[in-house]
């Protein structure tokens, strides 16, 4: 009776890695973002504490996108062709940020400044175009209006919390003047981003019908208060530790990170209750869409195995460059 | 050319695998030839193959990082451009792109930061694993994506319900008939075009003179490898192209310009194939040898394009495709083989040798972008060989909207290689850093004993 369970299963899965891409690479393209406002010593610094992660991180999308496209194939297809430009730039955005890593150690030093630029404008376009994307699926794919205002909104508040990911990085990596000037950058962000947060929270029902009756219906409004609650602690905890930067200096210089995390997952388990059962909102169920028996039951022996041990091994990996951030050298 | 969204459709993945193809194609063979050079250096202590190996993981991390970025494009495309593909075929085609995603994409991603930068926080042994699993993370990346173009080729252990492609035997999936053939023509293309990448660009570099003898261990390895490969490499061709004949027979006759069914076909060596007129103009012809060389027979029999009217390949591009790469496999199996002959006599420094190498230095990509022409031209129209139709899954975008990420495309394209290639003619001119700071410390050594001495 595994089968009934199989789609279930896949669609946490996909969940799961696009959660976890938007925590990591978040940080990897808020670093991105913010590069243009730091001098020379801290971006080569910024990009040291990503360089040894970023691949990995990236590579959670992948998952994510190849989850939906074995399990559900046709939304697969519904949802890229619908999405077609928001992809195409966000794809052109993430080759121009990845291959700038690279680009901008080797190539001659006169060319460094270009490819930081090339870095930061590669990191906009994929944070920007993921926003449009949220908003949009949010929607249920709907081509009008009130989806592109939303989609608009989602498109500048993504980068934002993208921001905070990349200072919370840099609490815990940098050290001295970069730290405090991601301090500085948090300040100025963190409250744009909680504004960004709450009003798509409030928006989100207003625009979509569906949503606000699962979620203002008694008894599941007491029971999902935790998730406005925690997300709400979260918050005041990130702003509390902001005034006191003093906190983030040493052992505790996780916490920001932490509650930036928490935001994030709390946030998943909301836009999770708001679509489920559907895969598209209003259009396209998990049930309806879900690949064949055969083909689920294949990939998820591979997928119980793989993934557990992906985690193993990137928790490794994330120990050998646990501390502070090292200049990189290739030798 | 009139563009509709299904040619716009069909040249833009084109462009996009053209120029994804090249970066895994160096890197696969370039994980092996590094793993090579650090398993000499911990062996045997000899600092050469140590700065060997910086010099060209260097080189590797830059291209790996492009390959992973266009790979990830094409990943989305195949949903963006081609959403019936998925839908019609997804459950096979799903589960093995999983697959690789699974096992491959996350080992090299994962362990490449510890074979780039970790060297310092792990020790020799867990570096030298970290490079194994990056290598290992490489090859299955490319087994899992060659079974899914095998079996797209060659399909086996499916069935059909609804017109949707139905799992029936996974292993019968996996390895289908042409994988075998497929996979190993893929990897040794891999190891040669790396081979003559490291000799061509150290090559270059023992012009100059940069890095001495550490270079010249490079040239020896690369030219070595691809002396050894070249044949194998013709072997493994004439294999995969018995077994095309067997499941794939019009794409034969397009390669082979046979315009009717013959018993002992003549080979054609070169001519100008003409779709209108049906026949192979200015022909260079050698008696019986199609025949001989496909069917090992002199008498064999070759299927002609006239069985399979309307539902057979381009002729002329798949043609000279199949020549180009078979020309340029020839031209490195004569280059190894001289160069071979010069190592054994120790004569490798002479100046038109190393000529020869630097010109030869991306002979690869176009014998290995020559080949690919060859066998997706060659499977066309089919998309999934006699069940799948390009024209039948192709998404429905407008014409000026995919023209226009076309351009966008192609001009980053077009910016990334440039900037690629004078990248590594920069990189190409310097020594490697562990060698400068080892002569600077020699000078240093030098300048304190002179002035102690005075």
């Amino acid at each position: 009776m595994m089968e009934q369970w199989l789609p279930l299963f896949f669609v946490s899965v996909m969940g799961l890695a696009l959660l976890v891409y938007i925590i990591l690479d978040g940080y990897d393209l808020g670093i991105g973002l913010l590069l243009p406002l730091a001098d020379d010593t801290q971006k080569d610094q910024m990009i040291a504490a990503i360089g040894p992660f970023w691949d990995a991180n990236e590579t959670w999308i992948v998952l994510g996108v190849g989850v939906l496209l074995i399990a559900f194939p046709r939304a697969h297809g519904i949802i890229l062709t619908e999405l077609y430009l928001p992809v195409t730039i966000m794809l052109i955005g993430l080759v121009l940020r990845g291959v700038s890593f690279d680009f901008r150690v080797k190539a001659h030093s006169d060319y460094k400044g270009l490819w930081n630029r090339l870095f930061f404008i590669g990191s906009l376009l994929a944070a920007t175009s993921q926003g449009w994307m949220l908003g949009s699926y949010i929607m249920g794919l709907r081509a009008n209006g009130i989806t592109y205002v939303f989609a608009f909104f989602i498109a500048l508040a993504l980068p934002a919390l993208y921001i905070m990911l990349g200072c919370g990085w840099l609490f815990i990596k940098a050290e001295g003047d970069l730290h405090a000037r991601a301090i500085y950058w948090a300040r100025q962000t963190v409250l744009p981003m909680g504004l960004g947060i709450f009003l798509i929270s409030i928006a989100t029902p207003i625009a979509s019908a569906a949503i606000a009756a699962k979620w203002f219906s008694l008894p599941a409004a007491i029971g999902l208060l935790p998730i406005p609650v925690t997300t709400f602690m979260a918050f005041s905890s990130i702003y509390w530790a902001l005034q006191h930067p003093a906190v983030l200096q040493g052992r505790n210089s996780w916490l920001v990170f932490a509650g930036l995390v928490t935001i994030c997952l709390m946030s998943a388990l909301g836009l999770a209750y708001s679509i489920y059962p559907d895969i598209i909102i209003n259009r396209l169920t998990i049930e309806e869409t879900a690949s064949s028996a055969a083909s689920l039951r294949f990939a998820f022996w591979g997928t119980a195995i793989a993934v557990p041990m992906i985690g193993v091994y990137t928790f490794y990996i994330y120990r050998i460059f646990g501390g502070k951030a090292r200049a990189l050298s290739y030798e | 050319m009139e563009f509709d969204p299904f040619s716009l459709a069909r040249i833009q993945f084109a462009a996009n695998i053209s120029f994804h193809i090249l970066f895994p194609t160096l890197t696969i063979g370039l994980c092996w030839i590094l793993l090579y050079f650090r398993t000499r250096f911990t062996l045997s202590g000899d600092r050469d193959w140590e700065y060997a190996y910086y010099f060209w993981v260097k080189i590797f991390a830059l291209t790996f990082a492009i390959g992973v970025v266009s790979g990830i494009t094409m990943s989305f495309q195949f949903g963006t451009n081609w959403p019936g593909f998925m839908e019609r075929a997804g459950n096979i085609a799903g589960p093995l792109l999983g697959y690789e995603v699974l096992t491959a994409f996350f080992l090299e991603a994962s362990f490449l930061g510890i074979m780039l930068f970790g060297k310092e926080r792990v020790s020799n042994g867990v570096h030298l694993l970290a490079c194994s699993l990056v290598t290992l993370g490489t090859t299955f990346s490319a087994f899992w994506i060659l079974s899914l173009n095998s079996w797209m080729q060659t399909p086996t252990g499916y069935t059909v319900e609804n017109g949707v492609l139905m799992v029936g035997d996974w292993w019968e999936i996996i390895f289908n008939p042409s994988f075998p053939y497929r996979f190993s023509h893929m990897l040794v293309a891999s190891l040669l075009t790396s081979g003559f990448f490291v000799a061509g660009v150290s090559a270059w570099r023992a012009r100059r003179d940069v890095d001495g003898p550490a270079t010249w261990k490079v040239i020896n390895t690369g030219v070595l490898l691809a002396a050894f490969f070249a044949p194998v490499q013709i072997f493994l061709g004439d294999l995969h192209g018995l077994n095309t004949l067997a499941y794939q027979p019009a794409k034969i006759a397009a390669m082979e310009g046979v315009w009717e069914t013959e018993r002992g076909a003549a080979l054609t060596l070169f001519g100008f194939p003409d779709e209108t007129t049906r026949e192979t103009r200015y022909a260079v012809k050698i008696p019986q040898l199609a025949s001989l060389i496909l069917t090992h027979d002199l008498q064999g029999e070759i299927k002609g394009l006239d069985e399979f009217e309307g539902e057979h390949p381009p002729v002329a591009m798949v043609f000279w495709s199949f020549r180009v790469m078979v020309g340029v496999g020839l031209l490195m199996l004569v280059v190894s083989w001289w160069g071979a002959a010069l190592i054994f006599f120790h004569k490798q420094h002479q100046p038109l040798f190393l000529r020869a190498l630097s010109v030869m230095t991306f002979s690869g990509w176009v014998a290995v972008l020559a080949g690919w022409y060859t066998t997706e031209i060659g499977r066309q129209p089919w998309l999934v060989y006699g069940l799948l139709k390009a024209k039948d899954v192709v998404a429905d975008h407008p014409t000026a909207m995919l023209m226009t990420t076309l351009v966008a495309y192609l001009l980053l394209y077009a910016f990334l290689l440039w900037s690629y290639i004078y990248t590594l003619a920069y990189m190409a001119t310097k020594p490697s850093q562990s060698l400068t700071a080892l002569a600077q410390a020699h000078d240093d050594q030098v300048n304190t004993s002179q002035q102690e001495a005075s």
